[in-house]
């Protein structure tokens, strides 16, 4: 609790300081390669025969997600707060990695939190993480996913707290990380408003964007949401809604509260949590951030959710048609547009966020196909 | 209101000159039927006051051996509304002071008046929900106060002066003192700061004060119990019971070198 007072404060002051903010959206732009382009997908676009689709690239940020948006901004906030140690949880690895490399920019020690199974499922970013100078540490309780990868590395912040900094990579846990990370992720909104404002002199009609924890989704929605744009989060349908295997905390959860925050929640009857499922690691979670469960009941977005069947094919179609391999995560809102833009007008405007790059991806899928790489 | 069973208890040791000796069990490790042994074992060799874990799939607080026993316990089925009618169970042979520690979510889902009545009726007579600090703890502590139930909540060294004051209002029953920064389980490192800690919590309460998070030994317990009211024991004992779930003598030795120890 007092390190949460404590990251409260320096996230504020961090806010109004000149040379700290001059110092993120300098590196924002010279490392990470922001602003992302807003790119007009023609090809994908004629393939449906409907809205006209725009990708927020931030599959071309550095490490090629949009989890680099948030991990660097932590880490010179971990550094401001005089920290000399940063601890993460990953999924997928791409929070891990991301974070292992704002750390190496900033010169801080780094110590990775991963359940097993995900660490066996996506070995190349273990080796990633590695190279980067980070200790990958394996968490082999509970169901060895992401929400136990989380588990640990709030231990491990209670215990070394006068040290350590927990860099949450997305929009959960204790207050204040749910709306720090959206402040860091809520450059990705900014940007694409003026991009679509320049490019089409106008605001597009639909923004859809996958929801895991929720972090590309809130940071590309927050800036419209007091514009007349509507909006779809999509969640991880995984093998379908009656399967009991998912991730879709929306249509099969109920409220609860879990690791810091009450918010939409799949658990049994007693408030144990369930294990869920995805194809996409980045969406295999069980529960979603509470700004999100807010905006859903206030009514403001639609929340749905693609199947693991859905995104693969959206995987594949997007790559044939724009030559991008686009992220799994990224692929079940690519799905929604498939199902969306045919039925829309053709001047309508949809921006999907391609949150992020498929090659970590790639030999998942092969061994889905039955292809050996 | 009249005082509740574990404040009682205290007095009494007072009195006596003595010190609490605090167990803790995950209840559903090795089993129900081998828990309410268990209980009665504890009492047998000396507990004054009983923790029982409600197993939780995620229990942040706690440390592997405790995580463990959880698992062990929710594959065999134990949820919460079994701890309940566990302790209703229990209390047609004991009337030794019984302590639920249990996370927010399964009181949350199982509705927190349903909970404190059911609790109540069946002979709980406090609880801990360690994450769930007592700021976000309003309607909980009202409903413990209605139902004669004592809400037990954490302090750490790393507390501020504000939460310390906070938290030595809001608890009943004891303030329980986290000796170390972290999980359930960790070393303990004894020194002086412990008792400057547990010192400034006596300037501002005459509320008891037990400490617990890395108690093994019955030297440590010994230690601790030169300084605190109470000790709390739990990852080793768990730690025991799981390496013999079917022969607990040596789980008794071990229990009555604590008991010994703490005076």
């Amino acid at each position: 609790m007092p390190a949460l007072k404590e990251l409260e404060a320096a996230y504020l002051s961090s806010k109004k300081d000149k040379a700290f903010q001059k110092e993120l959206s300098e590196l924002q732009k010279t490392y990470i390669g922001r602003p992302t382009p807003l790119y007009f997908a023609k090809r994908f676009t004629e393939h449906l025969g409907g809205a006209k689709i725009y990708l927020k690239r931030e599959d071309l940020a550095h490490t090629g997600a949009h989890k680099i948006n948030n991990a660097l901004g932590q880490a010179l906030l971990a550094k401001r707060m005089g920290k000399s140690r940063v601890i993460a949880e990953t999924g997928a690895g791409q929070h891990g990695v991301a974070t292992a490399t704002g750390a190496a920019l900033v010169g801080l020690d780094c110590e990775i939190y991963m359940g097993t199974e995900d660490m066996k499922r996506q070995a190349l970013n273990v080796f990633r993480m590695r190279l980067l100078g980070a200790k990958v540490i394996e968490v082999p309780i509970g169901s060895r996913t992401l929400k136990d990868a989380i588990n640990e590395a709030l231990r491990d912040w209670t215990t070394n707290v006068r040290n350590t900094h927990y860099v949450m990579g997305t929009v959960f846990g204790p207050h204040p990380f749910p709306s720090m990370v959206r402040d860091f992720q809520s450059v990705i909104g900014k940007e694409a408003k003026k991009q679509i404002l320049s490019a089409e002199g106008r605001l597009p009609d639909l923004l859809i964007a996958c929801v895991g924890g929720g972090s590309n989704s809130i940071g590309l929605f927050h800036e419209f949401l007091k514009d007349d744009v509507n909006m779809v989060g999509v969640e991880a349908g995984g093998h379908g809604i009656s399967s009991g295997e998912h991730a879709a905390r929306f249509a099969g959860g109920s409220i609860g509260v879990f690791q810091g925050c009450k918010s939409y929640l799949l658990q049994d009857e007693d408030g144990n949590v369930l294990g869920t499922h995805s194809v996409s690691a980045g969406l295999d979670y069980a529960s979603v951030g509470p700004e999100h469960a807010y905006l859903k009941d206030s009514g403001r977005i639609r929340y749905t959710y693609a199947t693991d069947e859905e995104a693969l094919s959206a995987f594949e179609l997007l790559s044939r048609t724009e030559g991008i391999i686009p992220a799994l995560e990224s692929a079940h809102a690519l799905a929604e547009a498939v199902k969306l833009a045919p039925k829309m007008p053709k001047d309508s405007i949809i921006i999907i966020n391609l949150s992020g790059r498929g090659d970590k991806d790639v030999e998942h899928v092969a061994r889905i196909k039955g292809v050996h790489i | 209101m009249a005082s509740s069973r574990i404040t009682k208890t205290f007095k009494a040791l007072k009195k006596q000159g003595r010190k609490a000796f605090i167990p803790y069990i995950m209840a559903g490790d090795p089993s129900i039927e081998k828990t309410k042994e268990l209980v009665l074992l504890l009492e047998d060799c000396g507990a004054d006051i009983i923790e029982l874990g409600v197993p939780f799939t995620d229990p942040l607080a706690d440390g592997p051996q405790i995580q463990r026993a959880a698992e062990r316990a929710l594959a065999n089925g134990v949820r919460l509304r079994h701890v309940i009618a566990l302790v209703k169970d229990l209390r047609k042979s004991t009337s030794v002071p019984l302590i639920l520690m249990t996370y927010y979510n399964p009181v949350f889902k199982y509705g927190e008046e349903a909970f404190m009545k059911d609790a109540s009726e069946a002979g709980v007579d406090g609880i801990i929900v360690p994450d769930l600090p007592p700021d976000e703890a309003g309607v909980l502590r009202r409903l413990s106060k209605k139902h004669g139930i004592d809400t037990i909540f954490l302090l750490a060294p790393t507390s501020t002066p504000e939460r310390i004051e906070t938290v030595v209002k809001a608890s009943r029953g004891f303030i329980y003192y986290v000796s170390i920064t972290g999980i359930t389980g960790a070393r303990l490192h004894l020194g002086s700061s412990l008792k400057e800690s547990i010192s400034r919590i006596r300037s501002l309460t005459d509320k008891p004060v037990a400490v617990g998070f890395g108690v093994k030994m019955p030297e440590e317990a010994r230690a601790v119990s030169g300084i605190a009211d109470g000790v709390i024991v739990g990852s080793e004992i768990v730690k025991r019971i799981n390496s013999e779930p079917q022969d607990f003598s040596k789980l008794k030795e071990y229990l009555l070198s604590l008991r010994d120890a703490i005076r």
